[in-house]
Order: structure tokens, then C-alpha cells, then sequence
């Protein structure tokens, strides 16, 4: 975002980078031109190529052996994801429950728990290295944690339920009317801890003085913090709402450590794996998921965009 | 697989950062994972062949600790018989599998260790394995008819020399059968009759576990055999047949009269949580692979297992058994090395599989002659059961596509555990588009 392209705006600001554009020795130019290919190549070469590519093969059909092989499909993957795969919709069902879940109360979790160790509380460290390990911890670490507690036999919860050992034991993880719930739970676990941390900085980087006037002015803390800190922190927000729905998208590993995405737990990304990687390989309707995935992505990503660049011409 | 998950690691450890880590993760990540054969398959055709006289290199994905013990003590044994060096490449069990396609094409080793079923014909049909007719004429008095049959290639040519196989049974506690008075039932409606009783003693009659999706197939692929016959399901498998036909159906039905019996709570359990309830005495008997016996440590326990074929229905009467074989196969580029072949007879000889067995007895042995004088007697009983049978099937993820096993079967089957029904026209709308794409 050059300044250059918006004359109209602030001239006086927009002279001088321009003039200094101009210095620029052949050298510069080089190390310029180095710091911003290197950088493109790279992302071209990881991610749009790729990705293109990934969107051609959805339209065939291919083995993954031969190149020759490659036969064109039309759009015969996308009608058999859509008419002839039983775990497609529930998937989609799935994502928009877990984006609900998130959304309204793991998100809302975070800010209460960062509201309130804002509150300069005693040990307040402590507890927000407490919440936040949970999204440290890595993908095996939590399958066993979730385990010790939904295990069906030996499990925490049913224990405590007294159910235990019992034929009324509720199955955590084999009953799939269940089972996305128990994930849900897992999933907030990690995720409030995020926006908490987040929201701690946010929190961090309001300006007392607003705090300080709210209270001259008689607002009470609800007041305040609704009214005067929450709005302040909108750049903080625009960055939760982007990360709550892409998490919700990419929600894979709980899912995957409990069972695969199977039985009451499919998930698109889980699916997209199941088709890509590994013996149950079908290239074309694996690419076609991700084609399918990368389209629903591209609408939080454009909104993220079109805020921050827009932003940039405000300023 | 590995590379992919490593990338989903990384990226959710840092909590979901932003649009390029979501790019990255799923735009792309999965999406590289495609084109990983596609670059190999360019620099494509075989390194140079170690194909001097006297090496031969050996590819195994035999990478838990006795059976990785066992390969080297085959190899070293076979180094010292005949003085060729064998170089052993072993790859974690997991990573061989999902990368066999691109190992296949990149430059592999000139043996390696593979399955028999489908998912070897598939390979030979690619011609990317080389087939060992001569091999076989050395040592194919040492196998039965129907292991034979399982080592051909679609063409009739000869592509794997078995190494072990472990039978799909009932196992049962004899101690906990003797005490109630159970005799092992020979029909389907005794089967039924022994499961009632069971549930009345206050037992869950047949063990059941399916959270990893996989164990259902080996009651479906017993029950299609006994109603349908062993040609039947190779042909369902191989998407000969059509699975919209009332055969199909008929399994599923009969499915239907023994789901009661099975543990209602098989979707939260993996095997390992159904061997602990047979040992605890909680259940009757439980259908699944001898391998089974390696979870119980404890000998008294271990002695104390029994093994039943699974009773006949209406055809074949109980003629063929699901026992998949591991073996060793030549890739295309092995094909031309001679050393290479001289190992695989190797290991097609009761002396070379008497030393794997050696150190590796969970299994069974498959060549004639080989030492059954270590055996417990359930082994041996599980050995009758395999050189007693006409027909051997391979498992229905052998069998089958693996796509087909893994992506319809898996999530149709657990539907079906769940609601007992089974929608047979989907699964044949996915097996026709699936096939397709191979």
C-alpha cells in the first residue's frame, strides 16, 4: 500500500516518501527487489501454486500414480461430495455447529476470563499461564488428556457422574449424539485460553484516562467496559472474529485424536485428510474438499483483508 | 502423512494465526501432499540398481521391535548362507503404507515387505512390481493351494512369497466355558442359541470393538463368504460385483439377528478395550485376528485362550478363512537382480521362516515343513485352522480398494452398528466412482 496511490488525502504527508522513492540507488533497488521476491517465490511456490493446482485436480480424476493417468472429471467429484457422500453433510453441519459453539460461547468465555484477571488480581500470572497451556500442548498430549477424562469405563467424568462401570454410563466418545459435544467442550478449553491472551493485550493497550472519565462521568463498571473499553478495543475484535471462524474451519486435531472424524465427529478439514493423505487416497474428490474448504475460508480472509487495508486508508 | 500432520501441528500450536497459516494448512499443505507423486513421478524410472551379484537392498516396513528383530535375523541368517549383503531400509509400519505409492515409483528397494490381496494385484497391474514365477517353481512346493492362489497377480503370474499369516476367529476364556458349560458351535442358528444363553448368565455373548472402524469388516467379510462363498466376496472386493443386489442386502440382514448379542457399546471401544473385557471374564467370545493373543501378557491368561472357526451359514460350509499374509514382493527394479530373488526363495523355505519364527512367534508360519514343535497349542490349532482351508481371504481392506475400505466402508458400517440400517445403493454409487478413479 504505497501512499503515492492516494494523493488526495494528507498532501503534505504523501510528498516526502515520494520524493525519497526517487533516491533510490541501483543497489537498494537490488536488496529491495531481493527482500520482496524471495519472500513472493516462496509464497508462490508453497501456497498459490499449489493451491492452483489443487483446484485443477479437483475437476479429474487421477490415481496418484502416472501423470497419464490424469483423466478430466468435469465437475463429477463435486456432484459425488454433494449427492453420493454420506459424511459431506453432517461435516458442513458440523462446522457451522462448532462455528455457533465458538462464537457464542468459547469466544465469550475468553473475554470474561480476561476481563477478570485484568482486575490485577493476586496470582493473576498463574492463572493466565493456566488457561493459555492448553493451546501449547500438543496434538497426542491433549488426545490422552480428553481420554482420562471421557473414557466410558475409567474415565474422570463418569466417575464423578457415579456412572461409572455402570450400563448407564454415558459413552463420551462412541456415542455420536454426544461425542461432537464433548469435543465442543474440548475445542473451547483451548480456544478461550487464546482470546483470553488476546483480550489481556487489548485490554493492556486501552487508555486509562477513557477508564478514568467513564468513571467521572458516573458510569458503573458495566457501563464502562461495554460502553467505552469494548468499542475502543475494535482492531483487538476484528482480529477474534476472523480467528474464531477460522478456527471453527480448520478444526481438525480433537476431532482427529478422538476418532478420526468418524461416527458423529466429521469435519470438512478431517474429511479432506481422510481423502489426501494416506491409503484411503482419492485425489480428485480429496482435492475437491479442499477447493470446497479454501472457498468458505475466502470469505472470513476477504473480510479480515478489506478491514485491515481498509483501515490503512483511513489513517 | 507425517508432513502433513506436522504442518496441522505447528500450525494449530500457534492457536490459528492468520489467513497464510490457513493457506498454508489447508489451501495448500493438503494440496502438496497430492503433488509429492507428482514430482517424483517426474524424475520417475529407478536409480541405478544395486544389481551387483552380491547385494541386494530390502525394504521393510516391519518396524515394531520383534518382528524389525525377526527380518534381521532372517537377513543375517540368509547373509551368512550365501554370502550376498543385504541392506535393510526399515520405515516405520504407518509411513510405509501411506507412501507406498510414491516408494513404488521413486527408486525403491529391490524387496520389500507387502500384503497379499488387491492391494498387491493392484501394484503388479501397474506394472510396478516384477513378478517371480521362477522363484515360485524353487519353492512353491513349500505352500499350500490356497496361499498360492493368494500370491497371484490378475495376469496368473506369481508376485509374493508369503511369509505368516494370523487367522480372523472366535476366541473365548475355556476356563469361563467349562464353568457354564458352552460347547463351540459349528452353525449359525447354535451360534445365535450360545449367544442367547450367554446374555442370560449375564454376559455380553460376542466382544465387539469399532471406534477405529476397521474391526467391523472382518464380521462382514465372514458373514459374506458363509451366505455368498469366497469367489463372491473376491469379486464384491474387486467391484465385479454390484453392491446394490440383494446379496449385499442378505449379509446386512443377517448382521441384524447377531448386533444384539454384540457389546452395544462397540463405537467408544478400540480392540484393545474389547481383548480386556474377554479377559475379565465380562464376555463370551470375540471375533478378531490371533493377534489378539499378543495382548495378554499374563500367561495364565494367555493359556487360557481357545480358538473356534467362524460357524458355517448356508454355503462352503466353513472351507475359507480370513487370514491375511505378509510376505516379502520384488519391485520392478529387483526384478532384475538376481541376489534379490535368491532372498525371496529364502524366505520361501521352511529354514528361513523357522528363523523369523524364531524370534517372532506371534504368527504363523506358512511354509510346509516349517518347525511347529515350539508351538503352544493354540497355535497349533490356529495353524490347522489356515492349512485346513480351502480358500483364504485376505481382509476386506486387503481385498478391497483401500479407499473403498477406508472412506465407505468404515463410516457405512458404523452408521449400521449404530441404526441397523445400511443404504446399499450409496455404497455402490461411491464403489462405481471410486473404482473409477483408479
Amino acid at each position: 500500500m504505497s501512499v503515492s496511490t492516494n494523493p488526495s488525502a494528507r498532501g503534505r504527508k504523501a510528498v516526502a516518501p515520494a520524493r525519497r522513492v526517487r533516491r533510490l540507488s541501483r543497489r537498494d533497488k537490488l536488496v529491495l527487489g531481493l527482500m520482496v521476491g524471495i519472500p513472493t517465490l516462496i509464497q508462490l511456490v508453497l501456497v498459490w501454486i499449489p493451491t492452483l493446482m489443487s483446484v485443477g485436480l479437483s475437476f479429474t480424476r487421477w490415481n496418484g500414480l502416472e501423470l497419464t493417468d490424469i483423466k478430466p472429471a468435469g465437475a463429477e467429484n463435486y456432484q459425488f461430495i454433494a449427492q453420493d457422500y454420506p459424511p459431506f453433510w453432517p461435516a458442513m453441519q458440523h462446522n457451522v455447529l462448532w462455528l455457533a459453539f465458538l462464537a457464542f460461547v468459547a469466544t465469550p468465555l475468553g473475554l470474561l476470563l480476561a476481563v477478570l484477571l485484568d482486575q490485577n488480581i493476586r496470582g493473576t500470572r498463574i492463572y493466565q499461564s493456566i488457561f493459555f497451556a492448553p493451546v501449547m500442548l500438543s496434538l497426542a498430549l491433549i488426545g490422552i488428556i480428553w481420554q482420562l477424562f471421557y473414557n466410558r469405563d475409567s474415565g474422570l467424568l463418569n466417575f464423578v457422574l457415579g456412572t461409572a462401570g455402570t450400563p448407564q454410563a454415558v459413552d463420551w466418545f462412541g456415542d455420536s449424539s454426544v461425542n461432537i459435544w464433548a469435543a465442543l467442550f474440548a475445542a473451547t478449553w483451548r480456544h478461550a485460553g487464546y482470546v483470553m491472551i488476546l483480550y489481556l493485550a487489548g485490554l493492556k493497550g486501552v487508555d486509562p484516562t477513557l477508564r478514568e472519565a467513564a468513571q467521572i462521568d458516573g458510569a458503573n463498571s458495566v457501563q464502562t467496559f461495554f460502553q467505552v473499553i469494548f468499542p475502543a478495543m475494535r482492531p483487538v475484535n476484528v482480529i477474534i472474529i476472523v480467528i474464531t471462524v477460522i478456527e471453527s474451519l480448520r478444526a481438525f486435531d480433537i476431532v482427529y485424536v478422538i476418532n478420526r472424524g468418524t461416527n458423529g465427529l466429521e469435519l470438512i478439514s478431517a474429511l479432506v485428510i481422510q481423502n489426501l493423505v494416506g491409503e484411503g487416497q482419492v485425489i480428485g474428490i480429496g482435492s475437491a474438499l479442499a477447493v470446497i474448504l479454501l472457498v468458505i475460508s475466502l470469505i472470513p480472509i476477504t473480510f479480515y483483508l478489506s478491514r485491515a487495508f481498509g483501515k490503512d486508508k483511513e489513517a | 502423512m507425517t508432513m502433513h500432520e506436522d504442518a496441522l501441528l505447528r500450525a494449530s500450536s500457534q492457536g490459528g494465526w492468520d489467513r497464510r497459516t490457513l493457506l498454508k494448512t489447508f489451501g495448500a499443505g493438503a494440496v502438496a501432499m497430492a503433488g509429492i507423486p507428482l514430482l517424483t513421478g517426474c524424475t520417475g524410472g529407478s536409480a541405478p540398481a544395486s544389481s551387483g551379484a552380491n547385494t541386494a537392498t530390502f525394504g521393510s516396513g516391519s518396524s515394531d521391535e520383534v518382528p524389525k528383530a525377526a527380518y534381521k535375523a532372517v537377513t543375517d541368517a540368509f547373509e551368512k548362507k550365501s554370502g550376498i549383503k543385504i541392506t535393510t531400509n526399515v520405515v516405520a509400519h504407518n509411513d510405509f503404507q501411506n507412501k507406498i505409492n510414491t516408494y513404488l515409483q521413486g527408486s525403491p528397494d529391490d524387496a520389500f515387505t507387502w500384503f497379499a490381496g488387491y492391494r498387491m494385484q493392484y501394484y503388479a497391474g501397474k506394472g510396478l512390481l516384477a513378478p517371480i514365477d521362477d522363484v515360485w517353481e524353487k519353492v512353491g512346493g513349500n505352500f499350500s493351494d490356497a496361499l498360492k492362489k493368494a500370491s497371484t497377480g490378475a495376469d496368473g503370474k506369481m508376485y509374493l512369497i508369503p511369509n505368516y499369516n494370523y487367522p480372523w476367529g472366535f476366541f473365548y476364556r475355556k476356563s469361563l466355558w467349562t464353568e457354564k458349560g458352552y460347547t463351540v458351535p459349528t452353525t449359525f442358528d447354535e451360534l445365535k442359541t450360545l449367544a442367547t444363553k450367554m446374555k442370560g448368565d449375564g454376559l455380553i455373548p460376542i466382544e465387539f470393538a469399532d471406534k477405529d472402524g476397521w474391526p467391523a469388516m472382518g464380521t462382514f467379510d465372514y458373514l459374506n463368504m458363509r451366505l455368498n462363498g469366497y469367489q463372491f466376496h473376491m469379486d464384491l472386493t474387486a467391484h465385479k460385483e454390484s453392491w446394490d443386489q440383494k446379496k449385499v442386502s442378505d449379509v446386512f440382514d443377517t448382521w441384524k439377528a447377531l448386533l444384539p448379542f454384540q457389546n452395544p457399546n462397540s463405537l467408544g471401544m478400540t480392540w484393545q478395550d474389547s481383548a480386556k473385557s474377554l479377559a475379565d471374564k465380562k464376555s463370551g467370545m470375540y471375533l478378531l485376528g490371533s493377534f489378539l493373543t499378543q495382548q495378554y501378557t499374563d500367561k495364565a491368561i494367555a493359556d487360557d485362550i481357545d480358538f473356534f472357526p467362524f460357524p458355517e451359514i448356508a454355503v462352503e460350509g466353513r472351507d475359507s478363512i480370513e487370514a491375511p499374509i505378509d510376505g516379502l514382493l520384488l519391485s520392478k527394479k529387483g526384478g532384475q537382480n538376481q541376489a534379490a530373488k535368491d532372498f525371496l526363495a529364502y524366505v520361501g523355505t521352511p529354514e528361513g521362516q523357522d528363523v523369523y519364527a524364531s524370534v517372532d512367534s506371534s504368527n504363523i508360519a506358512t511354509a510346509k515343513g516349517a518347525d511347529t514343535s515350539k508351538f503352544t497349542p493354540l497355535n497349533k490349532k490356529l495353524a490347522d485352522a489356515i492349512s485346513g482351508a480351502k480358500n483364504i481371504s485376505q481382509f476386506f481392506d486387503r481385498d478391497a480398494l483401500p479407499a473403498m475400505a477406508n472412506n465407505v466402508m468404515i463410516p457405512a458400517l458404523q452408521t449400521f452398528i449404530k441404526d441397523g440400517t445400511v443404504d446399499v445403493k450409496n455404497l455402490e454409487a461411491q464403489a462405481k466412482s471410486l473404482y473409477a478413479a483408479q
